[in-house]
């Protein structure tokens, strides 16, 4: 029974899937610029600061293309007998200053927006295991483990003879990149993560939200996020943890408010079902581990 | 021995025998020698596993090591290139020219000198062995952070015993090299006349007393931690394993500039000699160096960015870090400049400071971008930062030893190594490199995380192309060990100045240099240094 009324749980959000895929790729050349307002001002600082890199270089590695072909022995170029130049050295000494302070000035502003947690309208409790995550949503019994789904699990043994580019959901490949049970969060909405590990340390990154934050036994760290557009949103554990740590991915599946309400409200009668009957005493039988609820107590 | 002795003893010259020389000896030219074949000899096995790596990498799906094994290869890999291919490769290089280049007969402490590097033979074989014993060898990699370091088997405390005989190595060659400088220059050469590579090592020496005992501290709290029940970085215990952290970078940021410096000062001979001009800005490209030391000191945090530092400490290491561009440019503009006007022609180590400058600077570029902190949360622990450290490690240091290396060959072997075939080499190894090296900026950008053995369809295109050219890059070395290995058999005789636009004491000594140089202090004309008008 609890099964079915996890199935119509997950069934809420099949409708959103597909919104706005942001997996890598093939030959995905650049960034991607994310599905939310902090995450497209990291990709334009990236922008940024690429293009400064790529004026300079043209400029530098230009001199030096002219230099070759004009200043060749072979050409019947004299050395000059120069070395020493106060003002162009001057003038390379502050301008990449000012460049400098050019790039600092945004870096800034971000950092400072991106380091602000407060009003958050949602909470969400992010826990790094070997090699899995706990999802738990702060003020609920809402809380599961999120791990490699079946499919990429079994084709990525020693030469299982599988074949990764057979691992597909919707036409798209998933092969590592998919969990068995993806962490549901609503679109509009500013949720705050709190972050920690229970034995090393691992890293919780969704490169469409525009961040990681490490998760390390013994500290909480924060970040935040508001989603712009419903989707499926897909990462990984971005810290070596051990030897499965390339095996730890992340799914954050976004949609809209009023379908996020729905699905937590049911999700949450089922957890809170699940532990009234852990708590009958007459139940002598250890108790199931249902994905839904089984740690409930454990907290 | 002492028969031994005699018996050799009636040569024209004292003739020591083989192990005399090659295992007691304490002459600066021998041991530079050892350092470099063992550097050459870490190069090549760092570089195989480097290939078990990309071989694995070659395709999505794991076909040839599981995910064990191939930790304990990204984790071998960098700490036998670290620690045994790059940074002896540059003791080798002072220990060969310091002496000759400031006019000293050898190293201020020949005896330690020996000791310094034998150890090191041991250290390594150590830390190899791990690999074969019950539970393998590290694999929490190369920056050792606890608690996943820790989780290993016992092999660990070898792992850290070597590091430490690593460091004791390290600080005795800083030490040789710091009194070599400061007390055993020939009379007239004045600290602000000394050869850049001089001045970088000299430099780099601080750096490396200042640091490898820090890392000494780290590792042997993680020892305890591991076998003697402390919670140095135990949170259950009351530790905090982001201490170690810092502790680690406050060792490895200064320990990048280890890598570093002293390349500057290999190109910084270079290419004066290779443009027939003096070096541009002398005394701006000391200062640099120096400010670069100084600035490594207070940025290492940036490797930490993403551990939920507060805001004023991720603002001060971003601005902090970011300011390290400003004399790294000075020395690529000063590069820059002394090839203007110059009269250039293009000889493999010509071929391979120009390589160094092109690609360094591109190394330097995404350390730039890896500074930002916003776009860092993005970047951390991605290929992105792979493709950046082994654009400013292997384009940058590797490219600058092997430069030094072919510029100062002739003058060890008294030979000229075969041109054509360095200049093969030269361009298999650039253009084997960047397919190596360029797609995992990609690779990084697109969402590819560092350290992982297996990937999505996604990142297989640009993992093929990179494996493709790491096998190419790796073929390639083997190129550069013929031609070192038949310069020093035989080929045409070098001349003492080997290079037309030569300046500087080395090249006043014979080629092959002899083994006992500056028994006399020589008299330095300023005309005849390095770097030309040393007004400025
Ligand atoms: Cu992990
Ligand atoms: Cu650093």
């Amino acid at each position: 029974m609890m099964a079915r009324r996890f199935l119509t749980a997950t069934a809420l959000l099949a409708g959103s899937a597909g919104a706005a895929l942001a997996n890598p790729k093939p030959w995905q050349l650049n960034m991607t610029p994310g599905v939310t307002e902090m995450s497209r001002q990291v990709y334009d600082l990236h922008m940024l600061i690429l293009w400064i890199c790529v004026v300079i270089g043209v400029l530098v590695f230009g001199a030096m293309a002219y230099a070759m072909f004009k200043f060749r022995k072979s050409k019947g170029a004299v050395a000059a007998r120069w070395s020493h130049n106060t003002t162009a050295e001057i003038v390379w000494t502050v301008i990449p200053v000012l460049i400098l302070v050019a790039m600092a000035w945004p870096a800034t502003k971000t950092l400072i927006e991106m380091a602000d947690t407060d009003d958050a309208e949602l909470t969400v409790k992010v826990t790094g295991y070997q090699w899995l995550w706990r999802y738990e949503y702060v003020g609920t019994d809402v809380n599961f483990v999120s791990k490699l789904d079946r499919d990429s699990d079994r084709t990525r043994m020693l030469r299982s003879g599988l074949d990764p580019a057979a691992v597909t959901v919707d036409g798209e490949n998933t092969y590592l990149l998919n969990v068995d049970r993806p962490l549901v969060l609503p679109t509009g909405t500013k949720i705050r993560f709190v972050i920690t590990a229970n034995d090393v340390i691992h890293s919780w990154w969704v490169p469409a939200l525009g961040w990681k934050q490490d998760a390390i036994p013994g500290f909480i760290n924060e970040a935040w996020t508001r989603i712009d557009t419903p989707g499926t949103y897909r990462g990984q554990c971005a810290e070596l943890c051990g030897k499965d740590h390339g095996f730890m991915p992340i799914v954050v599946e976004a949609v809209p408010p009023a379908q996020f309400a729905a699905w937590l409200g049911e999700t949450d009668a089922i957890a809170k079902a699940a532990r009234a009957a852990e708590a009958a005493p007459a139940v002598a039988a250890a108790p199931t581990a249902d994905a839904g609820a089984s740690a409930a107590d454990a907290q | 021995m002492a028969t031994d002795h005699t018996a050799h003893h009636d040569a024209h010259h004292h003739t020591p025998s083989f192990a005399q020389r090659w295992l007691f000896g304490t002459n600066h030219k021998d041991i530079g020698t050892l350092y470099l074949v063992f550097s050459l000899v870490m190069f090549l096995i760092g570089g195989a596993m480097a290939l078990v790596i990309r071989a694995e990498l070659f395709q999505p799906g794991l076909q040839l090591v599981n995910p064990e094994f191939f930790n304990q290869m990204t984790t071998v890999h960098a700490l036998v290139m670290i620690f045994g291919a790059v940074m002896p490769a540059f003791v080798g290089l002072g220990n060969w020219m310091i002496p000759l280049m400031v006019g000293a007969p050898d190293m201020a402490l020949p005896r330690m000198n020996n000791w310094s590097f034998w150890i090191l033979p041991f250290a390594f074989l150590m830390l190899l062995s791990t690999l074969f014993m019950e539970g393998g060898g590290p694999a929490g990699g190369w920056t050792l952070y606890p608690p996943l370091s820790l989780q290993g088997g016992n092999s660990i405390a070898f792992v850290i015993f070597a590091i430490h005989l690593m460091g004791i190595s390290s600080i005795m060659g800083a030490i040789n090299i710091i009194a070599t400088i400061l007390n055993m220059r020939a009379p007239g050469m004045d600290l602000l006349k000394m050869p850049i590579f001089v001045w970088s090592w000299l430099i780099t020496a601080f750096l490396l007393i200042a640091v490898m005992p820090v890392l000494a501290g780290a590792v042997t709290m993680l020892l305890t931690d591991k076998f003697f029940a402390t919670s140095f970085f135990n949170a259950a215990g009351g530790g905090d394993p982001v201490l170690f952290q810092h502790i680690f970078w406050f060792f490895g940021h200064p320990e990048v500039y280890i890598m570093i410096l002293p390349a500057f000062g290999i190109i910084s001979e270079i290419i004066p000699t290779f443009a027939r001009k003096p070096l541009f800005g002398y005394q701006a490209m000391v200062y640099a160096i120096a400010s670069i030391a100084f600035l490594s000191f207070i940025v290492w945090a940036h490797h930490m960015f993403t551990v939920g530092m507060p805001l004023g400490g991720e603002l001060f290491f971003m601005y902090a870090t970011m300011l390290i561009a400003v004399p790294t440019g000075v020395k690529v503009f000063n590069w820059v400049s002394t090839m203007w006007k110059g009269s250039m022609t293009f000889e493999t180590p010509m071929l391979f400071a120009l390589g160094f400058v092109v690609m360094f600077t591109i190394g330097g570029f995404s350390g730039l971008m890896l500074a930002i902190v916003p776009a860092d949360f993005q970047y951390h622990d991605t290929y992105f930062v792979v493709a950046h450290f082994h654009y400013v490690l292997v384009t940058g240091a590797i490219f600058a030893i092997m430069a030094g290396t072919y510029y100062w060959l002739p003058k060890w072997t008294g030979f000229m190594y075969n041109e054509t075939l360095g200049k093969w080499h030269f361009w298999l190894s650039t253009i084997f490199v960047n397919l190596l090296f360029f797609p995992q900026h990609f690779l990084g950008l697109a969402g590819m995380p560092r350290r992982i053995p297996d990937y999505n369809i996604a990142f297989s295109d640009f993992n093929m192309i990179s494996s493709v050219g790491a096998f190419g890059f790796g073929l390639s070395q083997l190129l550069f060990a013929y031609i070192v290995w038949s310069c020093a058999r035989g080929g045409a005789r070098a001349t003492d100045r080997v290079w037309e636009g030569a300046k500087g004491l080395e090249w006043t000594v014979p080629s092959p240099a002899p083994h006992h140089t500056f028994t006399t202090p020589p008299r330095i004309d300023d005309r005849e240094l390095a770097h030309g008008d040393v007004s400025h």
